[in-house]
Formats: structure tokens, sequence, C-alpha cells
């Protein structure tokens, strides 16, 4: 998902540090009660270290996200095709760089900096969702991200809106509602060109869903059998509903949608079972997930070094406003 | 491959396209900068002028359609004209170059198209003078956006000064041809349907003058070098913009989007 972070995090599991004192175990079960009660936390509350980092891993995780997200879209804004299209295209991914601001500053009230999460995604250091190591080779992939992307990001990030951390369950409800008009404007550009389009747009638009199916349904992250981190991140109330669930949800809504878009999905396997009252679907290949998120995704090397250069080439430009700013405050004081 | 529309000569016709071609052109410069900008602040801000850019053209690409005879819609007008049927100032379609580069040429086209805006409010075409005064707001906040940003660059670093001297020899070449009268402007004052080019000047030169003053950037000569872009005549760049702006409608005759 956007936040792949519970899922890609092996080394450091969620385990209680051992307790130095009894005022810090007494905290912790005030914490903790809270916690059950469905409080919410705020910045300024005590919290466990490991709450505080991997709330932090994740929600600068989400906010890279937002803003690498915004380059496989980008790619195609001077080649939209009609001046609504170019000017939706601008408003969504403008909107993705506004998420990305909401989330950076909900992570700073954590503790870190922007600048600091900034230099740990352009090191390598800190990850952002798989699926923007992806490419956009036609215009239908800018449909197809709108609504199987951002359908698959709102699926997952519903339930953050009731995270236990208050300042990310803020920002997510404002996020939200704008992922939800990003995916509704997707598919109505998929739908114009499989109901008013010509013979080749529709094979363009099937051959977009065909790429991006498969990916999407890894967004949402390792089945739940194989998710250790999971079970703490629902107990810290920061995950609340299981992968293999929300996997599940996205696919049955997914399949409703295709039937109306006239389009299918590159899985045999896909039948509705009349038992569950569920679509089961094929066996996903998780080595290209990990391969993906360990660097060697199609556009991996590309999306970061896009991003390295955009900070590079903007250095000169933050250092002559802070420069400005110094010498303004020096005339204000004199 | 869709073959072209051909624009009637009509010089209001053209007026209209002038103004409506430095904005969409404008815009698809600025657009570029989306998820590249020096800052994220500023990559927000960039693509929403742009934004608002592209909704300018649109609002003025339509009624030239409307105006033009031929019942062009705004699409057409932008995805099917040839080059020298374009008709934006040259300066519109320059590569986005580096940060202070765009600033100043925000700068520039935003102050012109602010003193457009105000004054194509008395327009005697009711659309036209109702799409002014939606504009007008936006390009004030566009233009104090580029001359805060210009005040900072040019009074912040050495290097930053020193770019800005550069973006704006540069820009400064491509100056007289917003200010130069053809046969379009008579038509246009003589219509009512808006102000020569050349009454802007005046105004144009006192409010950039006060900016760069700030900015601590000299004023260049004026140059010798005319550009043409608005009769047609474009930089060697704009065939580059045009080919990647217009591949869609081309390669897919008949195509709904
Ligand atoms: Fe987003
Ligand atoms: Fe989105």
């Amino acid at each position: 998902m956007y936040t792949q972070a519970m899922d890609t995090l092996r080394e450091e599991g969620g385990d209680k540090p051992a307790l130095r004192t009894a005022e810090e175990a007494q905290l912790q079960q005030r914490f903790d009660n809270r916690i059950d009660a469905g409080e919410f936390i705020e910045a300024k509350d005590w919290m466990p270290e490991n709450y505080r980092k991997t709330l932090l891993r994740q929600i600068s995780q989400h906010a890279h996200s937002e803003i690498v997200g915004m380059l496989p879209e980008g790619n195609w804004i001077t080649r939209a095709p009609t001046l609504k299209r170019k000017a939706i295209l601008l408003a969504k991914v403008q909107d993705e760089g506004g998420h990305g601001l909401y989330l950076y500053a909900a992570a700073e009230t954590l503790g870190t900096s922007r600048d600091q999460m900034l230099d740990a995604l352009h090191s390598g250091k800190a990850k952002y969702s798989s699926i923007f190591n992806y490419p956009t080779l036609t215009w239908a992939d800018v449909g197809a991200i709108g609504w199987l992307v951002d359908g698959a990001a709102i699926m997952n990030q519903v339930p953050i809106c009731r995270c236990s951390f208050a300042p990310y369950a803020r920002a997510m409800v404002r996020i939200c509602r704008e992922e939800s008009f990003h995916q509704r404007q997707g598919y109505d550009s998929l739908l114009v060109m499989m109901k008013e389009g010509t013979e080749a747009q529709r094979a363009m638009v099937q051959e977009a869903v065909n790429r991006w199916w498969w990916p999407c349904l890894m967004m949402f992250g390792p089945p739940d059998d194989q998710s250790p981190n999971s079970v703490q991140g629902m107990r810290w109330g920061i995950k609340r509903v299981s992968n293999d669930t929300l996997r599940q949800k996205f696919v049955d809504a997914a399949m409703q949608q295709a039937e109306v878009l006239g389009v299918t999905f590159p899985d045999p396997d896909l039948r509705w079972n009349e038992a569950t009252g569920h679509w089961d679907y094929g066996a996903i290949d998780w080595s290209e997930f990990w391969r993906v998120v360990g660097g060697e995704g199609p556009c991996n090397r590309e999306r970061l070094a896009a991003r390295v250069r955009a900070w590079e080439e903007g250095e000169w430009v933050r250092e002559a406003a802070l420069a400005h700013a110094r010498k303004f405050d020096l005339k204000e004081a004199a | 491959m869709i073959s072209s529309i051909k624009i009637p000569a009509a010089p209001e016709l053209s007026y209209l396209l002038r103004l409506a071609d430095t904005c969409l052109i404008s815009g698809q410069r600025l657009g570029e900068w989306c998820g590249h900008g020096p800052i994220l602040e500023e990559d927000i801000a960039l693509s929403n002028m742009a934004l608002d850019l592209i909704g300018q053209s649109r609002a003025l690409l339509t009624l030239a359609g409307q105006r033009s005879g031929e019942s062009f819609d705004e699409d057409q007008l932008a995805f099917l004209r040839d080059e020298i049927d374009y008709r934006n100032p040259t300066l519109a379609e320059l590569p986005r170059g580096d940060f202070a580069f765009t600033i100043l040429r925000n700068l520039v086209l935003s102050t012109w198209l602010k003193l457009m805006w105000e004054r194509l409010r008395d327009s005697s075409d009711a659309e036209l003078a109702a799409i002014a005064g939606k504009a007008l707001k936006e390009a004030r906040y566009h233009q104090q956006h580029a001359a805060d940003w210009a005040v900072r660059l040019g009074d912040g670093t050495d290097e930053s000064h020193r770019r800005c001297e550069a973006a704006l020899a540069q820009v400064w070449l491509y100056i007289p041809e917003l200010f130069e009268d053809d046969a379009v402007d008579a038509a246009a004052t003589a219509a009512g349907l808006g102000p020569a080019w050349s009454q802007l000047q005046e105004p144009w030169l006192a409010e950039i003058g006060e900016v760069l003053g700030e900015a601590k950037l000299a004023v260049p000569p004026a140059p010798t070098f005319r550009s043409s872009g608005k009769r047609g005549l474009h930089s060697e760049h704009m065939g580059y913009l045009l080919a990647e702006m217009q591949y869609l409608q081309r390669a897919y005759p008949g195509g709904a989007w």
C-alpha cells in the first residue's frame, strides 16, 4: 500500500523495550488503557518509543509515496489529450503534492523534520509504495491509476481515518475525500474511452488494466500469515483491517466496476464463490513484490533519481530564500 | 493522423488567439514543473498557476471558436492547429529553464496579463469582459508570487543573483514583441474589443521596474532582436512543444477522451 511500513519492516519488531522505571511502567499502562478504550493519542501525549517510531516510519513513507506518486502520472501532463483532461490531471497531481504536505506535517509532530525525512528518501533509506515503480506507458495508464491505484489507496486509507494517532487520522480524513474524487475521475476517463471511443482506444484501456491489476493487488501488502508486524499494528490501533480483508474488498468492488466498463482482469482464476459471497482470485507473485520493494522494479532508479534531481537543482533556491529571510530579519531588527 | 484545421484570417480572431495562446503555452510550460519543483510548496504553487492559465485559455479558445465563424471547439483549436497558426508571443514557449528563468518569465507575463485583463473588463465583447474579470484575480496572485520570488532570488545569495541576471537578460530579448502593434491591434481597438498591446508598455515598465529595483536587478538594455511568435513565426522550441502536446489527438482519429 502507500504505507508498506508495517510489512517491509522486518528487522525491528514492535516488541516493547524493557521498562526502566516504575513511572514509565505507569505511563505505558495508561497508554495501553487509552488505546484499548479507543481513545486518540495526540502528539504531545506520552507514547512508547516503538509506537512513535512505527508511526513515523509509516506516515513518512506515506508522505514519500504521495510525492513520488506525482511522477508516473505527471509524466502525462504535457501530453493530455484534451484541455479538460489536462486540467483534471494537473489538479490531481497537485492534490497528491498537497497530501504529501499534510502528511509530512503530521509526521513532524513526532519530532522529525521534513528535511530529515526527505534525506532518508533521497539516500534510499526510506521506502515509498512500490506501485509507483511501474511505468505509465500510455494515456490509459492515467485512468487506470485513478481507478485502481487510487481505488486501492482508498480501501486501505479509510480505516486509517480511525488510526489511534490523531494527527495522522485527521490528515487521512481530508486525503480520503480527495482520493475518492480521483478515483471517480480516473474511472470516468476510462468509461468515455470504452463507451464512446474507438477500437484502438478500447485496446489501450484493456492493455493498461492488464498491466496494473496485479501490482494493485500487491499494494495491500503480503498475506496476513506473512505479515508479522500487523499484529502489533492492530494492537496499537495503527492498522485497523488486515491486508487480505482489504484486498478481498478491493477485488469485489473492482469486479463490479470492470463489468460496467467492459474490461477484464488478467487472472483466469477469478470466479464468484457462492459459499463465501466473494470473488476468488489467483495466486499473487510475491517474488515480484519483494523484488520491486527491494529496488529492482522497472522504474525504481528513475523515480528516485527524479526526486533527487529536483531536490539538488532546488538547493540554490532554498538557500537564496533563507539568505533573503535573514537579510529581512536583520533589517527589521535594525 | 488527423489533419490540421485552418484558421480564418480575421484580425479580431487573431487578437483573441494571441491572448488564448499566451495563456495555454505558458500553462503548458509551467505544468512541466509539476513533481519537479525546488520545494514542495512551490511545486504546488506552480501547478496551481498552470491550472489557472489552462483554465483561462479554455475560456478564450471557446470564445475564439464561437467568433471564428467555423464553430471550432477549444480542443480543435488547441490540438489541431499548426504551429504557424499559433499566436502566442515567443517568450511564452521558451523552455522552462531553471527556477530563476521561470520566475522572471512569470513576472513579465503575469504583469502583462494583469494589465491586459484590467483593460479587457471594458471590452465591447461582454463575454471577453466576463473572462477578464475572473482572470484578473488569478493574474494578480501570479504577479505577486513571481514578484516575491524575484526579490528573494535577486536579493538572496550570489548564485541566485547571478542566475536571475542571466535569466533576465534572456527574457528581455523577447519583451519588444509584447508591446509592438500591428493591424491586429488596430482592428481590436477600432472595434472596442481590447487595448493595443503598446498601451500596456508604460504601466508594465513602471511595475516591473519597481520589482527589479527591490530585487537589486538592473533593467537590461533594449534589444535589437525582434521575436515574432504572435505572427506565427516561432522559435525552434515551439515545434517540440506542440508535437508533445498534440500527439494523442493526432494519433487517434475519431477518439473520445
Ligand atoms: Fe494522494
Ligand atoms: Fe490520489
